[in-house]
């Protein structure tokens, strides 16, 4: 009842009942899987960038954008239309290939992470058997356009933001991608929708390994160049860093790229650690399959928003430091921690337990470093901590 | 399979092109009007001084490098993992002498002060 796929059953067999080849009917399936997929990554754009205003001017007591449609719904339609009329500046100096490339290989890179994406039980562009492996390899692209751009600008702004993406973007690689290892190890897949099979019953692998779950919020965090992590357009300090001098159309490709990326964070988040479409009556109700992505993945954007209008920016050592000297050794532990749990000879329900146990064990083992470390370093310059004034 | 591949291969032709063909039908509709103000790099209202493409510190490219070591160990990490089940306790000690190799490389690097920034 209700099931989506019934959708897709009723349009294979149209497509059968024309009488064409099976080479064509392969050849009409990916259009149509690719044009759902694009126009839902582009109109879930437009209204994030909706989202993040109105959440931001929430935090900072304004009204954000509330003029063009109901509560300003329509407010991004106008913004990309501008954006589309507006001149588009190549400056002289710069190598005009590589600039003009740069945008539209930022939006590549994340449009590819969408064919992944399970987005109900069967409900997913491509069940590739590399689904994880293909995440990390393609959002590497993006890195690869945010340098091209610092580099072929000819500014020394957009190029230290070029260089200080390199920094930030490869570090935060290396959690991120060891804490998305963990899940697999437990699913013994690298599926996307199996990955999100594995974890019925409510085993969500975010609450059987709640620090590897913080470890992958924080490395998307970085990725996605938000606060506390947002060095690479640092507006105080390198104005906006590697699309400095794009206009037009080409910036608004950036801040497409931006906010996919942020959808596709949250998307893989919820995948991997949140069980993805699994949800309670998710086998009689298909059609709950996409409701209980949708909320997970809103949830998760959520947080990301409320969390860039909160908080303010780190120096660049401690961010290095914290990739470098917390994550990694936290990840690896972890990693070796969920493999080693998974052979012990133990039932499915006692080695989630004893996961579980670890990773709490490691977060406070790892937030006490960091507290004694910072209790150091306070000394080290003499800077007294002093405790919040109460109200009374 | 090879069919899931067609719809990734017609997926990765349009979405390389979209970027790129929305750029170009858009350009039919703003104007173009160069000066060469208008075109000058970017600084604030100064011109700028000098080169762009001077020398950068080193310390980006020690980090680029230590990132490669644990690159290259994801790529060994993800077969491991998906194969995991169906291997034995030996895969785990093979592994976790691996991983410490590499933590090892990374407490050299900590050691040697590579991961303090100056």
């Amino acid at each position: 009842m209700l099931d989506p796929l019934i959708l897709g059953e009723w349009w294979k067999s149209f497509l059968e009942g024309l009488g064409l080849s099976s080479g064509w009917i392969i050849l009409i399936n990916a259009v149509v899987v690719t044009v759902i997929l694009l126009g839902f990554g582009l109109t879930s754009v437009l209204f994030l960038i909706w989202l993040e205003r109105k959440l931001a001017a929430r935090v900072q007591d304004r009204l954000g954008p509330n003029r063009l449609g109901p509560y300003g719904l329509i407010q991004t339609v106008a913004d990309a239309l501008k954006l589309m009329t507006k001149e588009d500046i190549t400056p002289d100096n710069a190598e005009r290939i590589t600039y003009n490339l740069a945008p539209g290989l930022s939006v590549f890179a994340v449009l590819m992470l969408l064919l992944v994406i399970p987005f109900g039980p069967g409900l997913i562009g491509v069940d590739l058997n590399i689904g994880v492996l293909f995440i990390v390899a393609m959002g590497s692209i993006g890195i690869m356009a945010a340098l091209m751009a610092g580099w072929s600008s000819n500014n020394k702004y957009a190029l230290l933001g070029a260089f200080r993406a390199v920094a930030q973007l490869l570090s935060y690689e290396i959690p991120m991608v060891l804490a998305m290892a963990a899940p697999v190890i437990l699913a013994g897949t690298m599926r996307m929708n199996g990955l999100a099979e594995a974890q019925g019953g409510g085993r969500w692998f975010g609450l059987v390994m709640p620090a590897m779950f913080i470890i992958y919020i924080l490395a998307a965090l970085a990725e996605n160049e938000r606060t506390p992590f947002d060095f690479l357009e640092a507006d105080s300090e390198i104005v906006a860093g590697y699309h400095i001098e794009y206009s037009g159309l080409k910036f608004a490709w950036f801040f497409l790229g931006f906010f996919l990326n942020t959808l596709l964070l949250a998307s893989i988040a919820t995948t991997l650690f949140l069980g993805g479409w699994q949800g309670p009556f998710v086998k009689q109700v298909p059609i709950l399959g996409p409701i209980y992505y949708f909320i997970k993945t809103t949830v998760i954007i959520a947080f990301f928003m409320w969390e860039r209008a909160t908080f303010p920016r780190l120096r660049i050592d401690q961010m290095m430091a914290f990739a470098w000297k917390v994550l990694v050794p936290m990840g690896l532990v972890l990693v070796l921690a969920a493999a080693a749990v998974a052979k012990l000879p133990v039932g499915t329900a006692l080695q989630s337990v004893i996961l579980f146990v670890v990773n709490v064990v490691v977060l406070l083992v790892a937030l006490g470093a960091i507290g004694r470390h910072l209790r150091k370093e306070a000394e080290r310059y003499k800077v007294e901590v002093r405790p919040m004034p109460t109200m009374s | 399979m090879l069919n899931s591949y067609a719809v990734v291969g017609v997926y990765l032709l349009i979405a390389l092109a979209f970027p790129f063909v929305v750029l170009y039908i858009v350009s039919f509709l703003r104007p173009s009007k160069p000066n060469p103000l208008k075109n000058s790099t970017y600084e604030c209202g100064m011109e700028t001084i000098g080169d762009t493409w001077v020398q950068f510190r080193a310390q980006y490219y020690l980090f680029a490098l230590v990132f490669v070591i644990f690159d290259v160990e994801v790529v060994f990490l993800y077969p491991w993992a998906v194969a995991y089940n169906k291997l034995g306790l030996f895969a785990l000690v093979e592994m976790a002498i691996f991983i410490g190799l590499l933590a090892l490389a990374l407490v050299y690097a900590w050691k040697k002060g590579i991961l303090e920034w100056q």
